[in-house]
């Protein structure tokens, strides 16, 4: 009913489809567990490398049974629950990060030949879709889940009964609510470019030639980029737990498994946001097909190499660029990034009309481009005006102190 | 199935909603108000509304009672209220009549409806594709209702206007924000007594 459109579940669901769908489900859940304990050593021996260290060397070949060994470490250590807690609620919070941050997951479609075919690949003789849902809804469930991983940051902030956290976990709140709206934005240039909701048809609409480079490649990936990022409370938007202010953030008050499981949340939310970039600007797993005899394999190692590329340049981000400032952080959130997410937004809305109506697209794209900068315009006029005028009553000019004593 | 999943999001539905108002914390309420939500989603589901239930979770759960939340924190206000005081006087017996009216026309309306659902019934009729869900309600919205939609979001710009209006900066010298009454609050508490005096001027 909801996964109608999965060729798999078409037919009548049998136990041999019911196999499938649980093999999906435990095959993506292994991969995404097995991919953010490679994500921690990566990101680790990488920082290191940048900054001239050695990083983790000891566990296994090159430290990369590391993340297992410190897992190990924290699910042995003793769980502190502090007296001041809000215990229900403590216990909650890092399941509301992590539980999101898994089923995003299972819209990516990881794989299938969207170029020739129609995306599907051939599984005990059933067709099916390389992802383990494909609701109608697609990519809301993206920004529904993403707005319930807030809940996780905010609640472990406020449950921990003590000052860090709180202020941890209230400015995560206003930075992920803030960038929501950005990334909203970004998206819904993808969805009327594609012309449907579903991970699946965005994919299929983008394997031509260009991957819509044009539409949605540059001025909404590049804002896309920017907001997950800020979504993700990464570096250089890692004001959330920034040490050298919050101790640690939202999570100060966290020990042993209930500390892994925050910072599985994280990593796994990193590679599911690189994932969703693959899908809606890049073309998901599309790609050319080198070897005929191993078809099958191209578009997944196409989408890994996708995904690789964002997760090396997240962890670059990390290692390059300092800390931006709070109220630098909301300037970037609402006066640049959403009015420019907004703009885009109504051009390419101008253009699809246009070519409904039969337009011709260059006067559409002129008068587009007159109105939106007539639109910015009088938005920066406001916003120099308002600054000027704080600057005034701030620096206290004679003739202010005045009328306000007067007043 | 059908039947199933409604009675579990039903009882999931009243539970937050008993909960929003049995809970004597303001968080713990507020989390029972997104219990609630989820309910109502997984309804919206069950109707193959599935882009009802993704907003339904985007704005109220994502959005709204986010921002309950981070005023309820900001005010420091998350902690058990007293009872026994009344702040506006006569407003439990007001609360009463109102509630007994509102239960009143809800019970009515159900009774109409015991025969099928009430309305037009071109409004109650299968949309047939789920897919074509999002579709069909853009075209509604921005067809025939698009006068509506446009008057909703015009009363939205005035209230942001007016909030703006209200907190905006007097000429004038830097005035104290007006949170006296908020913040002497804590004062009354005991459990604050034990922390250092100059503690409580940093807050």
């Amino acid at each position: 009913m909801v996964i109608a459109a999965d060729p798999l579940l078409l037919g009548p669901v049998d136990l041999e489809v019911f196999l499938i769908v649980l093999l999906k489900v435990v095959v993506s859940f292994a991969l995404l567990m097995v991919s953010v304990m490679l994500m921690v050593w990566f990101e680790r021996k990488l920082i290191s490398d940048m900054q001239n260290r050695i990083g983790p060397d000891v566990a296994g070949p090159w430290g990369i049974l590391q993340t297992l060994a410190d897992g190990i470490k924290l699910f042995f250590k003793e769980d502190l629950i502090p007296e001041n807690a809000d215990r229900p609620v403590f216990k909650l919070a890092p399941y509301l990060s992590l539980v999101p941050a898994f089923l995003v997951f299972a819209i990516v479609p990881i794989g299938g030949d969207f170029r020739t075919g129609d995306g599907t690949v051939g599984w005990f003789g059933h067709r099916t879709f390389l992802q383990v849902a494909d609701p109608p809804m697609g990519i809301l469930l993206f920004l529904a889940l993403s707005s319930v991983a807030v809940y996780g940051v905010m609640l472990a902030g406020w449950s921990s009964g003590s000052k860090y956290p709180l202020l941890g976990s209230v400015r995560a709140s206003a930075q992920m609510i803030s960038y929501e709206a950005a990334l909203g934005l970004a998206i819904a240039t993808v969805f009327l470019t594609g012309g449907s909701l579903s991970t699946h048809e965005i994919v299929s609409s983008q394997s031509n030639w260009n991957w819509n480079v044009a539409t949605t490649g540059v001025v909404p990936f590049l804002i896309f980029l920017v907001a997950g990022t800020a979504e993700l409370n990464r570096p250089p938007f890692d004001l959330v737990e920034a040490e050298q202010e919050l101790v640690g953030g939202f999570h100060t008050e966290y020990s042993s498994i209930r500390f892994a499981l925050f910072s599985l949340a994280e990593f796994m939310n990193v590679i599911t946001m690189s994932a969703i970039a693959v899908t809606l600007f890049l073309g998901g797993p599309d790609g050319p097909i080198l070897v005929e005899r191993v078809a099958w394999l191209w578009p997944i190692l196409w989408f890994s190499l996708k995904l690789s590329a964002f997760l090396f340049s997240f962890v670059w981000l990390r290692a390059t660029l300092p800390r931006i400032r709070y109220d630098q952080l909301m300037d970037l959130g609402w006066k640049v990034l959403i009015p420019l997410a907004l703009g885009w937004f109504l051009l390419v809305a101008a253009l699809n009309v246009g070519r409904d109506r039969g337009w011709s697209p260059v006067p559409v794209v002129l008068v587009s481009v007159a109105v939106l900068w007539a639109g910015t315009a009088m938005l920066g006029g406001a916003v120099r005006k308002a600054r000027a005028e704080r600057r005034a009553l701030e620096f206290g000019s004679d003739e202010a102190l005045d009328a306000g004593n007067g007043a | 199935m059908e039947a199933a999943v409604f009675i579990v999001s039903a009882v999931i539905v009243l539970s937050g909603a008993f909960g929003v108002l049995l809970a004597r914390n303001p968080v713990h309420a507020a989390l029972f108000l997104v219990q609630s939500v989820f309910g109502v989603a997984v309804l919206f589901l069950l109707l193959d509304a599935t882009f009802l239930a993704a907003v339904q979770v985007i704005v109220y759960a994502g959005a709204i009672v986010i921002l309950f939340l981070f005023v309820i924190m900001l005010l420091g206000v998350d902690r058990a209220e007293n009872l026994d005081v009344e702040p506006i006087a006569g407003q439990r017996p007001l609360a009463v009549l109102i509630g007994a009216g509102i239960l009143g026309t809800t019970l009515s309306a159900l009774l109409v409806a015991v025969g099928g659902p009430t309305g037009a019934p071109a409004a109650n009729s299968p949309l047939g594709d789920a897919g074509d869900n999002t579709r069909r309600l853009g075209e509604a919205l921005f067809t025939d209702h698009v006068f509506a939609v446009e008057l909703t979001a015009l009363l939205l710009t005035v209230a942001v206007v007016g909030a703006v209006v209200l907190v905006r900066r007097l000429a004038g010298p830097l005035q104290p924000l007006p949170v006296v009454a908020v913040a002497s609050e804590p004062e009354d508490e005991p459990e604050d007594t034990e922390e250092a005096p100059d503690e409580e001027a940093g807050a």
